[in-house]
């Protein structure tokens, strides 16, 4: 994928979208920022031929994440107007220096760090079923645990208002 | 040089510092955990563009996929502590946590 047009304004939009949702004060902006950001780099995983990783980036990290934060920032009683001033007046002052930041970042990275002289290499046509099933099958082992691990994590961590106050009764 | 390559390579380097600087020095939980997201976006880029340039496609979507699964287990774990931080000391600030005696 030599650069075009379509793939430069989507890494530009991607960039733009992720400082957006740093530098946003309401958690709320910040968490639809994190889902765009996510459905750019689902376009972009799409033009890089991964479909199956696209699927899984659009429908768990823009879909199912940004659900899981929505329902955390709702579940949080909101600041009133002189706290949110006096909280974001401090914010400005905490993320001033990003942009410097950034742009040295950006110099250090185009300039300094990159020695890249790399031309895409011939696909290997291995297909990701084979490659998930038969070359990389104790991820999957791993990924099952963490999931029951998550689940479990999830169950204890709100199961423990409620088991607290019956062991108070008992 | 490949144009993509390299672009891709700074946009992901601009985007984990971005989220590197919002962890370092935000105090909401929450931001926290965006910021924490956003690395992963980052890596994902990276990893989605090693995979192209090394002809390992199939290779690097495993991997980006076993990175989504851990990092939606992880922020559904987190989310679930930032709440129960949430509900012990009544604000999201993270030098809250400092109360805590184990």
């Amino acid at each position: 994928m030599s650069l075009n047009v379509p793939d430069a304004l989507l890494l530009g939009l991607m960039l733009a979208a992720a400082v957006w949702t740093v530098l946003t004060a309401d958690l709320l902006r910040s968490a639809v920022g994190l889902a765009i950001t996510s459905v750019i780099l689902t376009l972009l995983l799409f033009r890089a031929k991964m479909p199956l990783a696209g699927v899984f980036e659009l429908s768990v990290c823009a879909g199912l994440i940004t659900v899981v934060f929505i329902s955390t920032i709702s579940l949080t009683k909101p600041a009133t107007d002189a706290e949110a001033r006096e909280a974001g007046l401090k914010r400005w002052k905490r993320f001033i220096f990003l942009p410097l930041v950034l742009i040295a970042a950006g110099w250090l990275l185009c300039f300094k760090g990159l020695a890249l002289n790399q031309a895409p290499a011939v696909p290997n046509g291995e297909d990701v079923r084979k490659i998930l099933w038969f070359t990389r099958r104790f991820d999957l082992i791993g990924q099952i645990l963490v999931i029951l691990a998550g689940v479990f994590g999830v169950v204890v961590l709100f199961k423990a208002k409620g088991g607290a106050s019956e062991e108070m009764k008992e | 040089m490949d144009a993509f390559l390299s672009l891709g390579v700074v946009v992901a380097g601009l985007v984990a510092v971005a989220a590197a600087y919002c962890l370092l020095v935000s105090r909401n939980l929450i931001r926290i955990l965006i910021a924490l997201e956003l690395l992963t976006k980052a890596v994902t880029l990276l990893l989605a563009i090693g995979g192209y340039y090394s002809g390992q496609v199939a290779l690097a979507q495993s991997f980006i996929i076993t990175l989504i699964v851990i990092e939606v287990v992880v922020i559904a774990v987190a989310a679930g502590i930032v709440i129960g931080a949430y509900r012990h000391n009544g604000n999201l600030d993270v030098r809250s946590l400092q109360n805590l005696k184990g």
